[in-house]
């Protein structure tokens, strides 16, 4: 009887954790022990719109790292400091990045244009700046100007 | 009359406060070292079988029908946005933040909470705790201590239970049923559901129910009038009043988590 109990208990346990390791592996992907190696990058908006932590970085729709943190800087322009995935490690600094929505009202992410490459051109390395950014539509401004631009006909 | 009223009130108020000290008191002498430690763990687990084992087949039962409601109520609202991809997020986070920890607390309060008073409160109205402490035993290491545990151990690991049911539930209607696309429905879960914004929370917000309903039931048995009117008073009462503080204490503990 004890034996069966003990058992019993046992398999309870066992089931429980279970249940929290497909919680955390298969509902929230998240990676165990550290996730795969990444750099930073940086780069200055002059508005980030709907932009959030976690959301995600792509090149051409590819998902190649994520946005670490948003901040102010000292100009108040804000900054934006994406974690990029070392296996992508070669975009010369002459690339470009752009706030997108996918969709007409989906969520905000950082699109990445990787640019041309010449003998003047560097890799970004970890920390460095992306000069050539392009922020957010935010659609309340284009309305705005729409109707301005209409009304000076 | 006036008089009456008032005098009524303050005694309430007063058995109220003298209840709840007694409750601190019970826990505190069932909590502290009885240095006896290991010895008291087949105890523990004969407490778990009863608490955790025997409430699993309501728990599995409730989750999967619960996922399963909601993947039907989400899909019929969403499908009229288009927006039927977004399913797996709605099931899985209102699972994990609110509807495991809380439905599978209701569930355990009235599952092993009324066992545990009317259990206790009969060992009290044979007078099994007195004659315990005629043999140097503290009953409440014996008897409270081991299903206190039981109860913070089982708690967190049958709502984890439930919500990870649920979302087989509800991937079962909206995936295999309703035709949602299975990929899809992963990944868009995947992407919005954080370990710890939305588990470790709702694993807190567990543990914080089973201290609540565990320390309830334990008081109420251990504090019931020892006859069988009393006994079914404090079982009653247990359920009564565990339900209504689950509920109290999830608001306050989504408005400091998620709020």
């Amino acid at each position: 009887m004890s034996k069966k109990i003990e058992l019993l208990v046992g398999a309870f346990l066992f089931a429980g954790i279970a249940a929290i390791l497909m919680l955390g592996l298969k509902v929230a992907d998240s990676q165990l022990g550290g996730s795969s190696e990444s750099y930073k990058l940086v780069a200055k908006f002059s508005n980030i719109g709907g932009l959030k932590v976690r959301s995600s970085v792509k090149v051409g729709g590819v998902v190649v790292g994520r946005v670490a943190s948003i901040s102010l800087d000292e100009d108040f322009a804000p900054k934006v400091v994406m974690e990029i995935d070392t296996n992508f490690n070669q975009f010369p600094d002459s690339s470009s990045v752009a706030i997108l929505t996918s969709g007409l009202l989906g969520e905000q992410f950082v699109g990445l244009t990787p640019g041309f490459v010449d003998e003047e051109t560097e890799i970004l390395a970890d920390g460095d700046l992306i000069e050539d950014t392009r922020s957010a539509m935010v659609l309340e401004d284009l309305i705005g100007q729409f109707l301005y631009g209409n009304s000076e006909d | 009359m006036l008089i009456n009223t008032i005098q009524n009130l303050g005694r309430s108020g007063l058995s109220t406060i003298a209840g709840l000290g007694r409750a601190g008191a019970m826990l505190f002498g069932a909590l502290k070292p009885s240095g006896r430690g290991f010895k008291l763990l087949p105890l523990l687990i004969k407490q778990l079988y009863v608490v955790g084992v025997q409430s699993l087949i309501i728990i599995v039962v409730s989750g999967l029908f619960i996922g399963m409601v909601l993947s039907l109520q989400g899909y019929t609202i969403l499908v009229g946005y288009g927006a039927e991809q977004s399913l797996g997020q709605m099931v899985s986070l209102s699972l994990l933040r609110e509807l495991g920890p809380v439905v599978s607390a209701l569930l355990f309060a009235g599952r092993a909470g009324s066992a545990l008073t009317a259990e206790i409160g009969l060992m009290k109205a044979t007078e099994q705790l007195s004659s315990l402490e005629m043999m140097a035993i503290d009953p409440l290491h014996q008897i409270v201590a081991p299903r206190f545990w039981a109860g913070i151990i089982s708690l967190p690991l049958l709502a984890s239970i439930f919500s990870a049911v649920g979302i087989i539930g509800g991937h079962l209607v909206g995936v295999d049923w309703l035709g949602v696309d299975s990929g899809a429905f992963w990944s868009v879960m995947q992407s919005s559901v954080e370990w710890q914004e939305d588990i470790v929370n709702g694993g807190i917000k567990s543990i914080i129910f089973a201290i609540v309903v565990t320390w309830i039931a334990l008081h109420k048995g251990y504090d019931a009038v020892p006859t069988s009117e009393g006994i079914s008073k404090a079982t009653t009462s247990t359920v009564v009043q565990s339900s209504l503080a689950i509920l109290g204490v999830d608001f306050v503990l989504t408005a400091v988590m998620f709020g």
